[in-house]
């Protein structure tokens, strides 16, 4: 029998690196195959050639034993082959069922097709409202939108990059059944993940690559995930080292009973909404995505401003009325969950990426922007945050998912910020850069900043905050103290059990659909 | 990539041209060549192309800014209109006629005159969220027919044999020609100064920046925190200043008066132009030069072929087509996918 998917000898070069050097593997039918590696090592190369969407330099590709040439997404598709990408490919501007439509290659009907789509995501555990404008969608929903979209299709070889990054762990128990029931019937997954624990559960092989290169291969179940990290990585992994938190005086931001409409009747409202952060500690900000963190977020940063000006004050000054720039003024630095097209511009080469909030750090003088001390900046934290980049003048769509990511959560670090907002800090990022990134949030707090993490990962959460909080259906729970809480305590308020009765009687953790 | 649009839009509306040329009758070769060179074989061409690209340029530079941050400023033909009544105003009823102070005085009223007339679709666009491609369209109607009843009313030359024009504006009023024999006169300094303000303000400096950041990235542009309004004000204030300072620059340069026809349509040419040249300084020096070769080609050939006038239209929305439909491949590619049985499955396909 032939293999459901074989590659051999894909090379693949952009200007200054070699993204996939000599590249061999096999994949059969019904096996699901992990595809492991550091950021910026070629996983998401590696599928777009699959899948058609980027051309290899030189190599071959063999579906069920035919050679595959010239080959695109839709002629991929016709193979049966689906992707879902790291970053997703939707139409912003229509509903999310005309944008399933749309990379149909056959006729459709559109009422027909939204109740098949309200009726798989809801078994899957993944739902969605199929006729919400795609611009409305979070980025976790966005993510449930595109893993609908290739299930709908009953696939023969199914490829999800990063999939679960921005998934409750609720729909990624669903998930994995999914993926195993189809795996049963057949189908092949390739399937990129940096969470180890995950393709430890799921995956039967693993190939690792590192420099665009094999290193290795594994059986996941039978390998520990330090092993595995280790391949990945080729050296010993960082100790994280978290000393106990010396707290301010006086709060740093202060939110008090801010409660917020949402502007459309998917957001969710906020409801009364009151908590500190202090200089010196973490606090972390748990919920299922689409529970209010992104109006909350959205209004701590001073991308949506507030009538209440002293709902939200920062080191004591009202600022819920102040402009995100101006709150930058009060010492205030964010990372947003969206990297590209809100915290970096995607044409715009690094260093220009770095003036979009480094402006007060001597890029810009006398109006005119000074482009040796900007490529200067971005060079700074290209070394520090070990970005894999080809320089300052690579644009920032250039960089891989985790890479980017580590490139904005370093330029807001490095502008040595009082107040320090991060949504999903290490979402796609790999475990060495993972726990750099963690390791630093931790030095900044202890050195006197405030820092309020969001994270759908518990794990996380856990590993670095000093006070917990909960956000779900737009409240906001009283602060938990890490060492006296659980993983059990925090889950259950996620979920809002403790929190209205209707929501235990349905019994269904799915309290992300609001309709 | 985006270099190449131009070009093959350029090389795609030179065959539709021939084949048009032949079929109104013409050898295509010949009157290509009437079109596109002869008009450039004599000093007094020369003159006319740089005199007719000038406003072009200048036009095209000020819209640029506002295009870079997505601001649609489709009316500086209005806004030109407007800086050349204020101009003509000040030129023509200051108490002093002989004042040196009356050029500069005209030049300031004319870009007052066309940025105020920017200024309104501005206000509703930062306040009330108007959309601002319908504002300034509508608005470059209103600056036509008041330009209309100024010439027809108080404003027609009592001497002029009750033609639709004011009288000649004195002398202090006028750029005087580089040479009495050429109309080419030094406003053309005006657009060099342009050009380049407009490169250093889009490729250098931190207004710029953020107006291209609210293009490129909307999202991005509040993540920062930069004004969506500043935005909005900016790139049509740009726009209408260069527009009132090109209308200036007609009425003191090869007009010399007031008439219903200011402009061979200008403001409209330039907005195809700033696309011609990618929305960058020196591209839009490059497709001035090239529209203004379509209206001296209009022209030439309409006298000496009895070509009809719209040809220069023609050519000019060609243009843009082939420039569009550019663009439109090298970043889309088309799928048809075979409709589905229920028809009302379409509605939204
Ligand atoms: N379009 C592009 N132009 C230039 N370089 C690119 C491009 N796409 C990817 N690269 C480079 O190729 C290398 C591999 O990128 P790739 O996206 O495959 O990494 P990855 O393994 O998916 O990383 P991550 O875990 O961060 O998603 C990186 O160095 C990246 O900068
Ligand atoms: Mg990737």
């Amino acid at each position: 029998m032939h293999p459901r998917l074989e590659l051999r000898n894909i090379c693949k070069r952009y200007p200054g690196v070699v993204a996939n050097d000599d590249v061999s593997l096999a994949i059969q039918p019904g096996e699901i195959h992990a595809v492991l590696g550091e950021n910026g090592a070629g996983k998401s190369t590696l599928m777009k050639i699959i899948y058609g969407a980027a051309q290899a330099d030189s190599g071959e590709i063999f579906c069920d034993g035919n050679p595959v040439a010239a080959h695109n997404p839709a002629t991929s598709r016709a193979l049966g082959i689906e992707m879902v990408y790291q970053h997703f490919a939707l139409f912003e501007s229509v509903s999310v069922v005309e944008n399933i439509a749309l990379s149909a290659s056959s006729a459709f009907h559109l009422p027909s097709l939204a109740e098949k789509i309200r009726e798989l995501s809801l078994r899957y555990g993944m739902p969605i409202d199929p006729h919400r404008q795609v611009h409305d969608l979070s980025v976790g929903e966005r993510q449930r939108v595109e893993i609908v979209r290739c299930l709908l299709r009953t696939p023969k070889l199914l490829i999800l990059d990063e999939p679960t990054s921005v998934l409750t762990p609720q729909a990624v128990v669903k998930l994995f059944e999914t993926l195993r029931q189809l795996a049963a019937e057949g189908c092949s997954i390739v399937y990129i993940s940096h969470k180890l624990d995950e393709v430890q559960e799921l995956c039967d092989t693993a190939t690792v690559l590192r420099n665009g290169k094999v290193t290795g291969t594994a059986r996941p179940k039978e390998t520990t995930s330090l092993e595995l990290a280790r391949m990945m990585v080729g050296s010993k992994l960082p100790e994280m080292h978290v000393s106990p938190p010396v707290p301010s005086e006086k709060p740093v931001l202060e939110v008090t009973n801010l409660s917020v409409k949402a502007r459309d009747h998917f957001g969710v409202d906020l409801k009364d909404v009151s908590f500190d952060v202090r200089g010196g500690e973490i606090v972390g900000l748990a919920g299922v995505s689409g529970n209010g963190q992104a109006e909350l977020i959205a209004l701590l940063s001073g991308e949506r401003t507030h009538g209440r000006s002293d709902a939200i004050r920062i080191s004591g000054t009202p600022a819920a009325g102040l402009r995100a720039d101006e709150r930058r003024k009060l010492g205030l630095a964010f990372v947003p969950e969206e990297r590209l097209g809100r915290g970096a511009v995607p044409s715009h080469t690094l260093w220009e990426n770095t003036v979009l909030t480094a402006h007060r750090s001597g890029t810009v003088r006398n109006g005119l922007v000074d482009r040796r001390k900007a490529s200067a900046f971005a060079a700074g934290i290209i070394d520090r945050f070990k970005v894999k980049a080809n320089g300052p003048a690579s644009t920032a769509q250039s960089l891989s998912g985790g890479n980017l990511q580590k490139f904005i959560v370093g330029r807001e670090i490095a502008l040595q910020p009082k107040l320090l907002l991060v949504s999903q800090p290490t979402w796609g990022v790999d475990v060495g850069a993972s726990a750099f990134i963690r390791q630093t949030i931790v030095d900044l707090s202890r050195a006197g900043a405030a820092v309020l993490v969001v994270s759908e990962e518990l794990d996380e959460l856990f590993e670095i905050c000093d006070r917990l909080l909960v956000i779900c259906q737009g409240r906001v729970s009283p602060p938990l103290v890490r060492k006296t809480t659980d993983r059990e305590e925090v889950g259950l308020l996620m979920t809002g059990r403790t929190m209205s009765k209707d929501q235990m009687a349905s019994g269904s953790g799915d309290v992300a659909l609001q309709d | 990539m985006r270099v190449a649009a131009p070009v093959v839009a350029s090389l795609l509306t030179l065959i539709v041209g021939s084949i048009f040329f032949a079929s109104l009758g013409h050898d295509p070769l010949p009157t290509l060549y009437a079109f596109f060179i002869e008009p450039l074989n004599s000093l007094n061409g020369l003159s006319e192309w740089l005199l007719k690209a000038s406003p072009l340029i200048l036009i095209a530079c000020g819209l640029a800014v506002g295009f870079r941050a997505n601001v649609w400023n489709i009316g500086a033909e209005g806004q030109f209109t407007m800086g050349a009544i204020a101009a003509s105003g000040v030129g023509l009823f200051w108490p002093n006629p002989d004042s040196v102070l009356l050029l500069p005085l005209m030049f300031i009223a004319g870009m007052g005159a066309g940025m105020a007339w920017a200024a309104i679709p501005a206000f509703l666009r930062a306040r009330m969220n108007t959309n601002e491609i319908l504002v300034t369209l509508m608005m470059t109607y209103i600056a036509t027919l008041f330009l209309s009843y100024l010439v027809h009313g108080p404003w027609r030359d009592p001497a002029g044999f009750n033609y639709p024009q004011t009288a000649l504006l004195p002398t202090a009023a006028l750029f005087a020609s580089f040479d009495p024999a050429y109309r080419l006169n030094p406003s053309i300094f005006i657009t060099v100064v342009a050009v380049l303000l407009m490169w250093l303000f889009t490729d250098r400096s931190f207004l710029g920046y953020k107006m291209s950041v609210s293009g490129a990235a909307p999202l991005a542009a509040r993540y920062a925190g930069f004004r969506e309004s500043a935005a909005v004000w900016i790139g049509l204030l740009a726009g209408g200043a260069a527009a009132g300072i090109a209308g200036m620059a007609e009425a003191a340069g090869p007009l010399g008066q007031l008439s219903p026809q200011i402009s061979p349509g200008y403001g409209f040419a330039a907005i195809i132009v700033a696309f011609i040249g990618r929305l960058n300084a020196f591209g839009i020096v490059l497709g001035g030069l090239l529209m203004s070769l379509l209206f001296l080609g209009g022209e030439g050939v309409q006298m000496t072929l009895g070509l009809p006038s719209a040809l220069t239209r023609i050519f000019q929305g060609i243009l843009l087509f082939f420039l569009l439909a550019a663009d439109f491949f090298i970043f889309y590619r088309i799928r048809l996918i075979r409709p589905a049985r229920d028809t009302h499955a379409l509605e939204t396909a």
